[in-house]
């Protein structure tokens, strides 16, 4: 238990080891302690800013989409009103086809009536003017009374 | 355990005092001669220098380790330890030691670690490595390996300490600044008149007197401290190992009690050198 060399032997040791302690332990461990913490500080920040850029988007994305259905609305409202007036302008142009159908079938009946009446007539004063013929044979000339037979059948 | 053949000592005197010697080589004359060097200043306790160095050097080479490799973004769990350690130590150093010093701090993980891997070779069962290893295995008739438990080892950390006390006051205060401190305190002497310094003499040889012996007990008390603990802790696990078969839940006990010792003085060397260097580089 006596002092003797071995303390200054053992301060010797001593002075080397904190030496080789300060110059290659603590700096590069520290350093990496230090650069962790700036990292994590770094990375909380960051998430902090990402976070806020999230509800900037989402409202922003909100702000589109209701947008979108403004205009969806808007077009399909169009839609119905183009549509309501193909249809009527269909109806419009099925009533007047229909009328102007309508109208060539009235002709046609009406030449059609014409015609028979036409024939009708010639008909009638034909088997008048036999009849008459016949009549007149026994009566008198026929000759003499064409003239009246013609007006007559004229005025049927 | 006391009764070991023929290698063993012999009697329980016999066997603590054995336990106790350090291996050591010394110079007498031109020669260097083993183990009779009681009284002799030219001696180095071989094992105590060992041991110390040894631990000193894991010490070294497992940090250097981490050091070297050293991640930021994907520590390993004994990156993960050490820097626990450090931190540690670091947040100790900050909150004492106000100025910037790139000394303090490493010097304070050195101390931490280094005693704290001295202080832990006493929870090695007493006879495995002096005596079977070192003994029966290799010859070797004395083998101490708990480096604190020599007074040598704790004087020359905390010699290395109080120099460092005396730098950092001159650093700190400049030049006079150590006589200053020892001679105008604790009592202030005045210095208005000629008679007033006159007077002021006595009163500075009473600060010096009284200053210089409390300067000089910050590093007795320092390394008597950590010795006195390590070296009673040691003489109990020897005593307990005397013991027999009781040794084993007593050694356990005692081992478990030790712990808390083994890590409270390595902390305390380390706090105490850091506040020592904090007064030292306070200015008034």
């Amino acid at each position: 238990m006596d002092i003797n060399l071995t303390l200054i032997g053992q301060s010797i040791a001593m002075v080397v080891f904190v030496w080789f302690c300060m110059k290659f332990i603590w700096p590069p461990i520290l350093h990496a302690l230090e650069e962790r913490q700036q990292q994590i500080e770094e990375g909380l920040a960051a998430a902090d800013k990402s976070q806020e850029k999230l509800v900037e988007a989402q409202a922003k994305a909100d702000e589109i989409v209701a947008e979108a259905r403004h205009q969806a609305t808007g077009i399909l409202d169009q839609a119905h009103a183009r549509a309501n007036e193909i249809v009527a302008e269909g109806k419009d142009s099925g009533v007047k086809e229909r009328e102007r159908q309508l109208a060539a079938a009235k002709a046609e009946i009406e030449q059609e009536t014409n015609k028979a009446r036409e024939e009708l007539r010639g008909q009638v004063s034909a088997i008048a003017l036999a009849s008459a013929e016949k009549i007149l044979k026994r009566e008198i000339d026929g000759k003499t009374h064409d003239d009246i037979l013609g007006k007559l059948a004229q005025e049927i | 355990m006391a009764a070991e053949g023929g290698h063993g000592p012999q009697t329980s005197g016999d066997y603590i005092t054995h336990h106790l010697q350090n291996l050591q080589v010394c110079k007498v004359g031109d020669e260097w001669v083993w183990n009779e060097c009681a009284g002799n200043m030219m001696t180095i306790n071989v094992d105590s220098m060992f041991w110390s160095a040894f631990l000193g050097l894991i010490f070294c080479f497992t940090f250097w380790r981490v050091a070297r490799a050293s991640s930021v973004g994907k520590p390993t769990k004994w990156q993960a330890f050490v820097e626990i350690i450090v931190e540690f130590v670091d947040a100790s150093v900050k909150e004492t030691f106000q100025g910037k010093s790139n000394l303090i701090a490493p010097l304070g993980l050195t101390i931490f670690v280094w005693v704290f891997l001295m202080n832990l070779m006493d929870l090695v069962p007493v006879d495995w490595i002096p005596v079977v290893v070192a003994d029966w295995m290799l010859g070797i008739p004395y083998m101490k390996i708990v480096p604190t438990t020599d007074v040598n080892v704790t004087f020359g950390m905390s010699i290395a300490v109080f120099v460092l006390i005396l730098v950092y006051t001159h650093l700190a205060k400049g030049p006079f600044a150590l006589v200053k401190d020892l001679m105008l305190h604790p009592i202030e002497p005045s210095f208005k008149s000629t008679g007033a310094i006159i007077a002021s003499v006595p009163i500075m040889a009473f600060n010096l007197i009284l200053e210089v012996v409390a300067l000089v007990a910050k590093p007795i008390s320092l390394s008597l401290r950590l010795f006195g603990n390590m070296f009673a802790g040691e003489l109990i696990f020897i005593l307990i190992a005397l013991l027999g078969l009781w040794q084993l839940p007593l050694h356990f006990g005692w081992a478990v009690f030790h712990v808390l010792i083994v890590t409270l003085q390595a902390f305390i060397f380390m706090m105490l050198t850091i506040v020592y260097l904090s007064l030292a580089s306070e200015k008034h």
